[in-house]
């Protein structure tokens, strides 16, 4: 029997949903032309189909990832699904029919369209990851270090090893105001429940203290005094720093 | 004197030191501590002259008995004098790393009473930060020249990085510029490192908790344009010191006159940056393309070409060894080639596995075709259409503007319903073939 093609499927949204339509296509034979989160479909031949998310069927496309095509291949899926590329599901779903098709080969073949964009898509978040490594600000409230971000790509799961050692003694909250999400970690909880993902649309900060404005100060005197006059090249800053950055950076703010 | 006026003089003073990198260490947090190392280190700011802040980059005195004439903060220079107490430092190091400012501290000083005196107060701030405050993150701190050995191997288990500033590549220019220091001087905390490293990695060998010694390696800086050393001079002393000191980086700075003295540029020339640039560009060559000095510079030709970069500069001195063949030549040959670099080299030997590649896929895979198509090949075919000669090339490898100073031929060129570069095309020489 061939495989039927143009067929659109509509998810939850979740990982697991993603895979469950990865799944259904295998079972019912089904080319994907599209699969989105979006309520409402294009204009398609087929009427599209709402996929209902099964863990089970979830679990088993993960595992046979790492079985038929390799274990970087799960991680490079994973990363894939936190990026922003337009079409990431589909990206993510042509890279898993090529994968079950040729196995771990599959990660060699960097020019093959889709899995071009997959891999650049993956790079542009983890570079984005990199830069908030150094980008995010704290601010101590009452001992609690607070940030903001505004990231492209769903930075959070990358970056939260990262802070969660480096202040393994402190706690720490990162909101993501473009994604509505926050990584909280206390260090005094039971270690299950240490770092915790939330979802939240606002986050309301207090003021800073008089404390924290001190630091805020001389941290801004320390940026503006370390750079050399006779080198001022802003297109050079711009370059590393774009200014998408600078609303949440405590040494750009204005006095 | 508060915190904020210590800073701006402290900071002020100390923003002629190049280096700011936070790499070379990998270290995780401890129980109780705050901090980590990343190998790759992180970039926190740039300031507005695009370069990045990684560290609290202070000196703890700006005060020095030494007298060199190239330095801010030398003896005869009249200008206000700070210095931190060992408390104030480790208190703002903690403050600005726990709002995640910075990755570290890059701790230097003037020369305070004498070089022993000035290591032991700088091993005071480093022995409150790491035992007291119990930080794991990132230490950079300068060797000072002259202090006895003891105090510099104490020094280097309490930090990741260690420098010692060679300044002048030369040791006339040495002599001339800063009359206090000599090789010796500069060269003895080197190799003390040096020898501190390789015998900690024979410690690491028996005992896996052996303390470490500057595991981030070393790392030094020398002044460009002050004195009158070719480019040769320094990037062969650069070679030497990544061979036979095993430093990690060698930086470069451009000199800002910051003073007036007949034996330096005048005041108000600019710092030759283009000529750092050019220079940053062989060190990366040196350090991950496999080049030798003696392959960029020659004593015929002892500076830098300013308008090409070295790498286009060599290939298109040694036009015979291409064109090479993207989907056979091995790897350190692909690096050589203009247009393509580390990264898009080891994809291409990543992606030629899984099939041949075209003039296409070498797009996706980050190299610059409109520098490398006049040295590579693809399954032995050229890019369809590509004129080569001199001209097209040099075209391709600087900027038109650049182009016109390049060339000393007369400039005149008419309207034509012809771009130039496909004029150029006809009148350039062959010098490409097959």
């Amino acid at each position: 029997m061939s495989w039927t093609t143009g067929v659109t499927y509509i998810y939850d949204g979740t990982f697991d949903g993603l895979l469950t339509c990865v799944f259904e296509s295998y079972e019912r034979k089904e080319e994907l032309a599209d699969i989105s989160s979006a309520e409402e479909p294009q204009a398609v031949l087929f009427a599209p189909r709402t996929v209902a998310t099964c863990q089970a069927k979830a679990e088993r496309v993960y595992e046979s990832i790492a079985r038929n095509i390799s274990p970087q291949a799960q991680d490079l899926i994973r990363c894939g699904f936190l990026t922003c590329a337009p079409q990431k599901e589909l990206l993510i779903y042509r890279f898993l029919r090529i994968g079950f098709r040729v196995g771990g080969q599959v990660m060699q073949m960097l020019t093959e369209p889709s899995i071009h964009q997959l891999n650049k898509a993956v790079r542009h978040l983890k570079t984005e990851s990199h830069a908030f490594m150094g980008f995010v600000r704290f601010s101590i409230h009452d001992d609690v270090l607070v940030a903001v971000i505004e990231p492209k790509n769903q930075v959070l799961p990358l970056i939260a090893g990262h802070f969660c050692q480096r202040f393994a003694g402190d706690t720490f909250l990162i909101y993501d105001k473009n994604h509505g999400e926050a990584l909280m970690y206390r260090h005094d909880a039971r270690p299950e429940d240490r770092l915790m993902m939330l979802n939240a649309d606002e986050i309301s900060i207090p003021e800073a203290d008089e404390k924290e404005e001190g630091y805020r100060r001389l941290w801004k005197r320390f940026y503006d005094t370390v750079a050399i006059q006779e080198r001022i090249n802003h297109r050079a800053r711009l370059s590393h720093m774009p200014k998408r950055y600078w609303a949440h950076l405590t040494e750009m703010q204005e006095e | 004197m508060d915190v904020y006026d210590k800073l701006t003089i402290l900071s002020d003073s100390a923003k002629y030191d190049v280096s700011c990198s936070s790499s070379g260490v990998e270290r995780g947090n401890t129980p109780g501590g705050t901090g980590n190392t990343a190998g790759c280190g992180i970039c926190h700011s740039f300031t507005a002259d695009g370069r990045c802040i990684s560290l609290l980059k202070v000196l703890m005195s700006n005060s020095c008995i030494f007298d060199c004439k190239y330095c801010v903060n030398r003896r005869s220079n009249d200008t206000r004098r700070a210095m931190f107490t060992p408390e104030e430092l480790a208190d703002l190091t903690m403050n600005f790393y726990r709002r995640n400012y910075i990755e570290g501290l890059f701790l230097s000083s003037g020369i305070m009473r004498n070089p022993d005196y000035t290591t032991e107060q700088l091993i005071k701030v480093l022995e409150l930060l790491r035992h007291t405050h119990r930080f794991n993150g990132y230490i950079h701190v300068k060797a000072i020249p002259g202090a006895a050995p003891e105090l510099i191997s104490r020094l280097g288990l309490l930090a990741d990085r260690m420098s010692v500033n060679i300044e002048l590549p030369t040791q006339d220019s040495l002599r001339l510029l800063a009359p206090d220091k000599s090789k010796e001087s500069i060269l003895k905390p080197m190799s003390a490192i040096r020898r501190g490293i390789q015998e900690n990695s024979l410690d690491l060998m028996k005992y896996r908790h052996a303390p470490r010694f500057v595991p981030g390696g070393q790392s030094t800086q020398m002044i460009v344009g002050a004195t009158p050393d070719s480019d040769l001079k320094i990037i062969t002393l650069t070679e030497s010191l990544y061979k036979k000191f095993q430093l990690k980086r060698v930086y470069f700075s451009a000199y800002t006159p910051v003073m007036e003295d007949s034996l330096l540029p005048a005041l108000n020339s600019k710092p030759p940056l283009l000529r750092e640039h050019r220079l940053y560009q062989a060190d990366w060559l040196l350090r991950f393309y496999g080049f030798e000095a003696k392959e960029l510079l020659d004593e015929g030709a002892p500076n830098f070409n300013p308008f090409m970069d070295p790498k286009c500069n060599w290939a298109m001195n040694h036009i015979d060894q291409f064109p090479v063949e993207v989907n056979t030549a091995p790897y350190d040959k692909l690096v050589r080639v203009p247009g393509i670099g580390i990264r898009s080299a080891k994809r291409i030997v990543t992606a030629r596995r899984a099939g041949r590649i075209d003039f296409h896929g070498l797009k996706k895979l980050g190299v610059v075709l409109k520098r490398a198509q006049y040295f590579i090949t693809c399954s032995g075919r050229r890019l369809e259409g590509l004129k080569v000669n001199e001209s097209t090339i040099l075209r391709s490898l600087i900027s038109k503007r650049e182009y016109s100073m390049y060339l000393p031929s007369p400039q005149v060129e008419q309207l034509s319903l012809f771009s130039d570069e496909e004029l150029a095309a006809g009148a350039g020489k062959e010098v490409l073939l097959p």
